[in-house]
């Protein structure tokens, strides 16, 4: 491995990678990644899906040093030698989740036994669980989708985030940390810290917000930039090696997104435009706590191969509230599957469905709600194409909630009774009973910006 | 059926991909040429998407126009019941919706689809 200079010009072009999409993402893509681009100027790293927090609340709440990515700080580890050797990739990330300050001590530790010392900004504030369970104020915090009043679910509160935008983890860039850690952050923010870092963009250039924005958005979700989950997905090249997503950024926020020769996959217009529309609203009303975005007018060329142009996303003030992710326990679930095989297998599957809940049922376990799918039939998407019923084999799938655990308890054990009392040709049965998870239900809400206070906290390389 | 179109699946003149934001899911869909989108402004309607997925029991479709990329985007309110944690159908985040859609049939002109399927070849090849 080379060593290379440090870009620090603003006339540079900012290259800014991905490698960590969810929590459980491929643990070895950041080392995959830097060992093929050891030239990145940033890696950003997304651990926090919507209920994620809500699993590290539990984890903290065993062991109050817990809470937080532990994958991360392996992952951290694991680049050391990158670093020894002069690489001077500097990396943005949510992985501190419920406990950045703990996320970032084992951080630390670890690099320094790796006798790799470096300066950890820790990115905290977005924590609102006690604003939230303290307020006396019954028109706030409502349910953003269903208006409902915050009472219903107040003394089930697990977790309350607010979405921080970039601006205080591009401070702790600006104050030299190589590593920066933080909890809730709206994820493209991860990539507008870094540009705003780097450009030093102030809070009211909004256009150039925005263009890193989208490109933080294109890039958040790893590999499905480059060819994950497409359409065209059976006619990628070496689909087990899938790239991870480069942002290659002007200062003006024209910028391509491509991914590091040799790997598999495509970064093309189909790609790109896929992932440009994944999981939003109104195009001309992207909000996000940096800027307001409307993508009504961008457009996506092919400059080359791999190399995708993103251009004309328009910028406007961000909201003066931030969103918060709030989560609350919402009782137990269940699910299990089983393996039909015979003549007509969907009603087999189904009407061995209806016997378990008809078993829970006798044994005063009716569940509060449940949902039969004979999977193969066409029951994931009902309607959308035909039913097939004259099916020879099919998969059972039978899920159930309720507010009392022992419901889900008794459907574990009446589903695998299943084996010896279902139809012929049950089969499938090899990973035991399903095991019973709590709920957490997802409670959108408003706090306004203004009384949201993120702060850095930059830990010295000792 | 008239000899001058035929009925073709979305699919051979369009892309997808579909996710959740909440309690509803999103579709990307993305014509393969700018004669095929105009074409599906005037047929793809909301009301059409929302019958494909009456069953999921959207409370409404919007369908939002992005002529530059050939695209629509279609948010269908509701159709992940109580939300991705709540749900208990196996595709709770809508995974599935957007390459369910690209089923759909449309009766569609004989030379637009041979122009469609042309420039998808083409484009897909190079």
């Amino acid at each position: 491995m080379s060593k290379v200079s440090h870009h620090s010009s603003i006339n540079s072009t900012l290259r800014i990678g991905n490698a960590q999409a969810f929590w459980g993402d491929s643990p070895d893509a950041a080392v995959r990644l830097l060992e093929a681009r050891p030239d990145l100027d940033f890696l950003t790293l997304d651990y926090l899906a919507e209920v994620s927090l809500s699993i590290m609340a539990i984890q903290k709440d065993k062991n109050p040093e817990a809470g937080y990515a532990a994958d991360f700080v392996e992952l951290a580890g694991s680049l050391a030698p990158f670093w020894r050797a002069g690489c001077h990739t500097r990396i943005v990330t949510n992985a501190g989740g419920l406990n950045p300050m703990g996320c970032a001590l084992a951080c630390r530790d670890v690099l320094q036994a790796a006798d790799c010392p470096v300066r950890i900004g820790v990115v905290t504030g977005d924590d609102v669980l006690a604003r939230l369970k303290n307020s006396t104020d019954s028109t706030r915090f409502k349910n953003l989708e269903t208006n409902q009043p915050l009472e219903e679910v107040r003394d089930r509160l697990v977790t309350a985030n607010a979405y921080l935008g970039a601006q205080t983890a591009a401070e702790a860039l600006a104050r030299g940390a190589h590593i920066v850690i933080c909890g809730r952050v709206a994820d493209p923010s991860l990539t507008v810290a870094a540009c705003r870092a780097h450009f030093g963009w102030s809070d009211t250039e909004y256009d150039r917000l925005a263009a890193a924005t989208v490109a933080g958005h294109l890039i958040e979700c790893g590999t499905q930039l480059t060819g994950g989950i497409s359409t065209h997905w059976m006619e990628l090249r070496q689909p087990e090696n899938l790239g991870f997503p480069i942002v290659e950024m002007s200062v003006d926020g024209s910028f391509v997104v491509t991914k590091a020769e040799g790997t598999g996959g495509e970064v093309s217009e189909f790609t790109v435009k896929e992932q440009l529309l994944y999981e939003i609203g109104d195009p001309a009303c992207y909000l996000s706590p940096d800027v307001t975005v409307s993508i009504q007018h961008v457009t996506v060329v092919e400059r080359g191969r791999d190399r995708v142009e993103v251009s004309g996303a328009r910028g406007f003030p961000p909201s003066p509230m931030l969103k918060v992710s709030a989560t609350y326990r919402d009782g137990f679930r269940a699910e299990g599957m089983l393996v039909i095989v015979g003549p007509e297998a969907p009603s087999r599957a189904r009407r061995a469905g209806e016997v378990v809940i008809a078993r829970m049922r006798q044994a005063g376990f009716a569940p509060e709600r449940w949902h039969i799918e004979a999977l193969g039939s066409g029951d994931v998407v009902p309607g959308a194409v035909g039913r097939q019923d004259d099916l020879f084999e099919c998969v059972l799938r039978i899920a159930v909630a309720d507010r009392r655990r022992e419901v889900a308890e008794c459907f574990s054990r009446q589903l695998a009774s299943l084996v010896t009392s279902g139809p012929a040709g049950v089969t499938g049965y090899t990973s035991g009973r399903p095991p019973v998870r709590p709920i957490f239900g997802y409670w959108p809400c408003l706090i306004p910006a203004a009384e949201v206070g993120p702060t850095v906290t930059i830990l010295e390389a000792v | 059926m008239n000899g001058q179109s035929k009925r073709v699946k979305l699919r051979e003149i369009a892309f997808a991909r579909s996710g959740d934001k909440g309690s509803n899911s999103n579709i990307g869909l993305f014509a393969y040429t700018p004669e095929g989108y105009q074409y599906l402004r005037q047929v793809l309607k909301p009301e059409t998407v929302a019958r494909h997925f009456q069953a999921l029991k959207p409370t409404e479709v919007k369908r939002y126009e992005l002529p530059l990329l050939n695209a629509f985007n279609f948010v269908l309110v509701g159709a992940l019941g109580e939300g991705g944690s709540r749900s208990l159908r196996v595709d709770a985040q809508g995974k599935a919706l957007g390459i369910a859609l690209l089923e759909l049939e449309v009766e569609i002109p004989a030379t637009l689809w041979a122009k469609c399927l042309r420039e998808k070849r083409e484009s897909r090849d190079e």
